[in-house]
């Protein structure tokens, strides 16, 4: 099928909005920047659903928009692949976008960089459409450091409050070392293939089957070198260990874009980079199993160190690290669609999630949950989404996150692989912490008796706590419809539907081998479901009944408390192994001697000489023309002796 | 030509040793002019006008030289109220 129109617009239309308010918004927009950027991402979203309906009939757009790069025989094009993943990315982004533009209009009002705020929005929500929509990794690539740079802008966007400004460093610097392995495994794949696209590069992809190459002094299996080269890029932005540092610091910035970048998309580019790659990744099975060893391992972890966290979104945090960890996990054992999926019902009950909890903290300024309790009565629409969304992401049957996450654990299982098994059982530890800490935090948040001490002080009772206006309510209802219902296009055959969501990625990513009996399949979804009971029953117990019990238990194992209290110490590891070090490095060694001795000393001597030279060459310049003239003569006399003595 | 080799020498020991501007601007004029009889005299053994042509140019040019120069002279001699070249070294480095 031909390049319609409408799919150019779907790209564009955010960009005509970024542009719109970044040269206008001061004087003209200003308070009404809202116009422009809700209204260009509303549009790309029914020109995606436009795409959607083209590609559920069965077409598969892929055409060059133009030639951007030509060289010999290295062509890169801007094109459009828009295949059925390339679809529910689109629906999934512009979708979330808009919803979350809406509620920004409330949650950013009387805000001074209100115009500045919608447009980096919209050049996020332009890099991010332009990474999926890409049919080539050069534009893939493009996108990926395009919203690395807005999720920068965006962590940084208080930027006169210093934690903001570093956490928004520190995202890009981590996001680095992701991106270079990525850069590299570009380049390995135009090595191999001669081409960056990706029709020509996976039709071609047996090429490289058995090939050896000396990496770094290693002789490695190639598929192997490019898939994990590729999976580093992923690894950054999709912040799994051991690059998972930023996302919690991210929650600086302000919650709509913790609930869009950090939740609903950017995080899950690199999903859709394995998935997208799945050709690739599939001749590996060194590189699978890293994968789905590092999700399970984030996963896990992450997990675990939400139990003991205190700030609302720190918690929201770790739990979408711990959910993009399942996503890898299900790629990591051949199950895309799977991955894909989570990845999809994920982006409503994650946003979801955020976005209430921005309503919260809208509603009492605060993001320590001891702080918090008994919201329920002063917030009830935001109590009710709240627990909603919890319920999807811990796993409660008949909801969205059920039925992905159902099918993860499943597909873990019956992959027959050790890693397979070693993956599945961390898995289910995952979906009994799940729905622990997420209904932690909701009870700690909505029920008990308000603890936000300060406020009394100052003469704001709880009773000053109102529900947020309806800008930001409404959009928390769709999510909520979302996080109930995005899931039922997707439920298994067992429980009587069609799983039509991973036929319709079938064409794409294939079909995972995968064997077990009914009853198998049976038991592993009451296992998984049982533990997602026990882990929100649990939460109640120690929540609401015993609620002097946490406090004993986080004494009684004060260390384990400790450990995961401070994140497994990673970031003290970071500091002392890498930060500490490189700023040695760079005082004492590049400021102190290469910059001061050697550079400043080549900068400043050669000037330095040269004036020197001069102070004693001026000196024959005296002044007196006659002193000219004996230079003159003397220097004649000695030409025509010289021509003289050697004729 | 030894005449005017002896007249060049004049006016370059001139040039070099006067102090008094005036005169070096006069042994100035010495080693032009000793340069057109050395013209002249090449001019008439060569059998050739041209030399005697070019020493009228180098005439004409140097009275518009010397004027130009005295002019100079002048107007140094105004703000300075010195004819010395010793003490005329504003172009010093």
């Amino acid at each position: 099928m031909e390049l319609k129109f409408y799919h150019i617009l779907i790209p564009f239309l955010p960009l005509i909005g970024f542009l719109i308010n970044i040269l206008l918004g001061k004087e003209v927009t200003r308070d009404k920047a809202h116009w422009p950027a809700i209204l260009s991402v509303a549009g790309s979203w029914v020109c995606s659903l436009l795409a959607l309906r083209d590609v559920m009939a069965g077409h598969i757009i892929d055409a060059d928009l133009y030639t951007w790069i030509l060289s010999g025989t290295f062509k890169v094009s801007v094109g459009f692949l828009i295949d059925p993943l390339t679809a529910v990315m689109l629906i999934v982004v512009t979708t979330c976008a808009m919803l979350i533009h809406i509620y920004a209009v409330g949650y950013m009002h009387g805000d001074t960089g209100y115009y500045r705020f919608f447009a980096y929005l919209n050049l996020f929500t332009f890099c991010m459409l332009m990474l999926v929509i890409g049919n080539n990794f050069l534009q893939l690539y493009f996108g990926w450091e395009g919203v690395g740079l807005c999720s920068y802008f965006l962590i940084g966007y208080y930027f006169n409050k210093k934690s903001a400004a570093d956490a928004g460093k520190k995202a890009f610097i981590v996001n680095r070392f992701g991106d270079f392995g990525f850069g590299i495994g570009v380049f390995m794949i135009f090595l191999s293939f001669g081409t960056l696209h990706y029709s020509e590069v996976f039709s071609n992809v047996s090429v490289i089957i058995g090939q050896k190459v000396n990496f770094l002094g290693w002789i490695v299996d190639l598929p192997t070198l490019i898939a994990l080269l590729l999976f580093c890029g992923a690894v950054g932005k999709s912040a799994q260990i051991p690059l998972h540092v930023w996302l919690p610091d991210a929650m600086e910035g302000p919650t709509p874009v913790s609930a869009l970048i950090h939740a609903a998309t950017m995080v899950t580019a690199g999903v859709f980079l394995v998935a997208r790659c799945s050709p690739v990744f599939n001749l590996s099975e060194v590189a699978m199993n890293v994968v789905a060893v590092i999700g399970a391992l984030t996963m896990f972890f992450a997990a675990t160190i939400a139990i003991v966290q205190n700030d609302i979104k720190r918690i929201i945090a770790f739990s979408t690290c711990s959910h993009l960890g399942y996503m890898f996990l299900a790629c990591g054992v051949g199950a895309y669609a799977a991955g894909i999926f989570h990845l999809y019902t994920h982006a409503f009950f994650k946003a979801l999630l955020f976005l209430a909890a921005g309503s919260v903290i809208h509603a009492v300024h605060t993001n320590n949950i001891q702080e918090m309790g008994g919201l329920k009565k002063y917030l009830p629409i935001t109590y009710a989404v709240f627990v909603i969304a919890g319920l999807s992401a811990g796993g409660f049957p008949g909801l969205s996150g059920f039925f992905s996450k159902d099918e993860i654990i499943w597909s873990a299982y019956a992959a027959h692989t050790p890693v397979g098994k070693f993956v599945w059982i961390l898995a289910l530890g995952g979906a009994f912490f799940t729905p622990f800490y997420t209904f932690r935090l909701i009870f700690l948040t909505f029920h008990g008796k308000y603890r936000g001490g300060h406020h009394e002080e100052h003469g704001h009772g709880a009773h000053h706590i109102h529900e947020s206006p309806k800008v930001m309510t409404i959009p928390l209802m769709f999510l909520a419809v979302g996080a109930v219902a995005a899931g039922w296009i997707g439920i298994p055959p067992i429980l009587g539907g069609g799983a039509q969501f991973t036929h319709f990625l079938e064409p794409v990513v294939g079909h995972p081998e995968f064997h077990g009996t009914h009853a198998e399949e049976w038991g592993v979804m009451a296992l998984s479901t049982s533990l997602v009971f026990i882990g929100l029953g649990l939460a109640a117990f120690l929540y609401l009944r015993k609620t002097d019990l946490p406090d004993k238990i986080a004494k009684q194992f004060r260390i384990l408390h400790n450990i995961l209290y401070n994140k497994y110490y990673v970031d003290e590891l970071y500091n002392y192994t890498i930060i500490r070090p490189t700023f040695w490095t760079a005082k004492k060694i590049l400021v102190a001697i290469t910059d001061a001795k050697i550079i400043e000393g080549i900068v400043n001597g050669v000037p330095g000489a040269i004036g020197l030279f001069s102070q004693s060459l001026r000196k024959v310049q005296t002044g007196l023309a006659q002193h000219y003239g004996i230079m003159m003569a003397a220097g004649a006399v000695f030409i025509i002796a010289l021509v003289l003595l050697l004729r | 030509m030894l005449l005017s080799l002896a007249v060049f020498a004049i006016g370059v020991f001139g040039f070099l040793t006067r102090r008094n501007i005036i005169l070096v601007l006069m042994s100035l004029e010495l080693m032009l002019n000793a340069v057109n009889i050395n013209l002249v005299a090449i001019s008439h053994y060569m059998q050739d006008l041209r030399g005697q042509i070019l020493a009228l140019f180098i005439i004409a040019v140097a009275a518009a030289e010397a004027a130009i120069g005295l002019a100079i002279v002048i107007a140094l001699f105004r703000n300075k109220a010195t004819a010395s070249v010793d003490e005329i070294k504003e172009m010093h480095g």
